[in-house]
């Protein structure tokens, strides 16, 4: 997720090109639109739209959709704790509630400095080891509030 | 050369695996590494195994700080160590189990081929290619195979229908959205055998006069993506994919498909929009996928599971399948025992075993130590039982009998400081996060339930807003268009049923924490 690549016309169309005469093909894009750029700004839009041929306002409806894609930058730094029944059944509550605490942040939000943002998700297939977390696209288990500061790089701050 | 077993398996990775095999590759240079899927004993991840004469022996869980230990202790050789487990076959929670579909996971090497077939793999599409695809889908009829998806649906009744179907494309696609809290059954498979969903997708394809396939895998399984991608090459690179599959002259295609965090996106005519690149809005049915789905074309929708339980089928018979279940519940199921249990992990059981079994045998109780108050079962949209309601056995009837459902066979244990109001009150919420926003009672009925909910919860006026609640219940049960709004309905009932006196009792006010840390 470079936050400095040029969102220049040519390089979202490199990106865009492959997928659109795939079934699905704009899901794919926006997959990897978000997975090269970190977001999907109105620039990518605009394309997305001429390649898909579609307004830009279906292109935003399928963003608006997905809680995967973004508009915006997520922080430096992504953990998502899980919020769904198993983990909540092992204390995902309270790590949670330690978590937003901690980086006086609500979950999906991201800290003034721009280091993290915190999110929820539903299930992470670990459900027989929770509380589960995904930070930077790597998965956790059994993760204890002293495990989440190390993983939010907070530790021995004060609450 | 002996060869020694870590899964790659998410839970065994998020435990630590990736750092313990690296740790046995440079302490056991001498020795090939070979990353497997889980057994599924997931209180025993990272659980590492070895060759001995004995058979597999098995030791866990291992952290990269036990691995010089276990070097000491000659364990490649099946040497004791304080963490030895002993032959893993004979482990109890593995040796009472009917494993058909899940077999080869942990055992075989999922990305060799030749491994899997070594382990029986490939010989149900052997068979296949020899039959006509009548007899193909015959065979899944008879077999009695339901959907494991959560609708219980007869497998073999939209195989004939998409079969009957005349188009000059069709589909196969396989639902790997897996949105369940309480489930990992489907990721479990693919990243432990995923040729047997390839080889499963390819007869369903010859099944039905299908060429096509698609996998739509949610994106919150990274791990799954990975391995199930790279099997995908191997199956291309061998012949086993592509225009002439295994050199029958037969073509079948396959693609991985990934979702975006949309969890409606697992019903089924929700994840075809999403496949075909929309939002995930669901649609009305009739049309049928079968007749109208995928590009407007028949398509097969199928569950990973119901797909993987196709190799076993064709291979052994649909008598074979059969003879394992109870009344219509036929073969075998995999449950998943999550959430505060002891022992969690995946019980693949012949239908009829009972939650009692599942959750005290199996799964040994909670993880807390304290009593057990619940059990969700088939995920959000399932009902939470009380102990009172464990014996009964589990198959669609059953449960059906009970106000419950076997979904996709999660089972989430809750201790005794599970909140079961907070429980009732999520459904909504998890409701009013996720529904596709279609249908009024639904997008709308999910979110006055949660304020009501709140409102029972710090006690204002019970009585009056539990009726309104019920009121609430009625109209999205009776007017949402699918089950996402249909079926909220069943864990808040079976909370405000099984445990009134909680709900109704003005001590029990939350302290909105839910269960123990
Ligand atoms: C809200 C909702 C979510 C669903 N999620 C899934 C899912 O994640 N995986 C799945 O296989 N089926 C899911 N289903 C069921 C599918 O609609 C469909 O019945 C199933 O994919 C058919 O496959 P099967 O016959 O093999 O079960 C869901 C249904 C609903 C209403
Ligand atoms: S019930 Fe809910 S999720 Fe289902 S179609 Fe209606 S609004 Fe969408
Ligand atoms: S419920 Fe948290 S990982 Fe499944």
């Amino acid at each position: 997720m470079a936050d400095d690549v040029a969102h220049t016309i040519p390089a979202l169309d490199a990106i865009i090109a492959p997928y659109v005469d795939k079934t699905g093909g704009l899901m794919c894009a926006l997959n990897a639109l978000q997975a090269e750029l970190g977001y999907i700004d109105a620039a990518a839009t605009a394309r997305l739209a001429d390649a898909f041929n579609l307004t830009k306002a279906e292109v935003k409806g399928v963003i608006s959709f997905y809680e995967d894609f973004t508009t915006r930058p997520r922080g430096k730094h992504v953990i998502r704790i899980c919020q769904a029944e198993a983990c909540q059944s092992v204390g995902a509550r309270t790590l949670t509630q330690h978590a937003t605490e901690k980086l006086g942040i609500g979950l999906g939000e991201t800290t003034k400095d721009g280091r993290v943002t915190l999110e929820p998700v539903y299930c992470l297939g670990l459900c027989a080891n929770g509380p589960a977390v995904m930070a930077d696209g790597k998965v956790k288990a059994q993760v204890t509030e002293a495990a989440f500061d190390k993983l939010a790089g907070v530790e021995g701050d004060g609450a | 050369m002996s060869r020694i077993y870590i899964p790659h398996d998410t839970v065994a990775v998020a435990l630590g695996a990736d750092d313990v095999a690296d740790a046995v590759s440079q302490l056991c240079p001498d020795a090939e590494v070979v990353r497997t899927g889980s057994r599924g004993l997931f209180w025993l991840e990272p659980m590492i195994e070895v060759d001995t004469a004995d058979g597999r022996k098995a030791y866990g869980p291992v952290t990269v700080d036990d691995v010089a230990s276990l070097v000491s202790a000659g364990f490649a050789d099946g040497g004791d160590h304080p963490f030895g487990l002993g032959p893993t076959e004979d482990i109890p929670f593995l040796k009472n189990q009917e494993r058909l579909t899940f077999a080869r996971c942990g055992v075989a090497d999922p990305l060799s081929l030749a491994d899997y077939e070594a382990h029986g793999g490939l010989k149900g599409l052997h068979k296949a290619l020899e039959m006509t695809a009548k007899d193909i889908s015959e065979q899944v009829m008879a077999s009695g195979l339901r959907g494991r998806g959560g609708a219980a649906f007869p497998a073999g009744i939209k195989w004939r229908t998409v079969l009957g179907a005349v188009a000059d494309q069709k589909y196969i696609v396989c639902n790997a959205d897996e949105g369940d809290s309480g489930t990992f059954a489907d990721r479990m498979i693919m990243e432990g055998d995923p040729f047997a969903l390839i080889e499963g997708m390819i007869i369903a394809g010859l099944g039905t006069g299908a060429a096509k396939g698609f996998v739509y895998l949610r994106s919150e399984y990274p791990v799954a993506k990975r391995v199930f991608a790279e099997a995908l090459a191997h199956a291309y690179d061998a012949g086993l994919l592509g225009d002439n599959v295994l050199k029958s002259g037969k073509p079948f295609d396959l693609e991985l498909f990934m979702g975006a965090g949309a969890y409606i996106c697992g019903e089924e005519t929700s994840l075809l929009e999403s496949l075909e690149g929309k939002r995930g809005e669901v649609r009305a049915k009739p049309p049928l996928p079968a007749l109208e789905g995928l590009n407007g074309k028949p398509t097969l929708v199928h569950n990973v599971i119901s797909l993987c339980a196709v190799p076993t089928i064709l291979a052994e018979g649909a008598d074979y399948y059969k003879d394992f279940g109870m009344g219509r519940s036929t073969g075998t199921m995999p449950f998943q025992l999550a959430g505060n249990v002891l022992r969690g992990g995946l019980v693949e059981k012949a239908f009829g075993v009972t939650l009692r079994e599942l959750v005290n045998e199996f799964g040994g109780g909670t993880r807390s130590g304290l009593p057990v108050k619940a059990a969700q079962v088939g995920g959000p949209l399932g009902a939470y039982l009380p102990p009172d309601l464990f014996d009964t056995p589990m198959d669609y009837e059953s449960f059906a009998e009970i106000g419950a459902g076997v979904g996709h066979g999660g089972i989430v244990v809750f201790d005794e400081t599970a909140d079961m109001a907070a429980q009732a009150k999520y459904a909504f919420d998890f409701c009013a996060a996720e529904s596709c926003g279609k249908c009024t009672p639904c997008r709308i009925g999910a979110v006055r339930g949660s304020e009501v909910m709140a409102k029972v919860m710090k006690g204002e006026d019970r009585e009056t807003n539990i009726d309104l609640i019920t009121d609430l219940l009625e109209v999205m049960e009776d007017g949402s268009l699918c089950a996402m709004g249909g079926m909220t309905p069943v864990p808040v009932k079976s909370v405000l049923r099984h445990f009134a006196d909680e709900v109704m009792t003005p001590q029990a006010v939350s302290s909105g924490k839910g269960a123990a840390s």
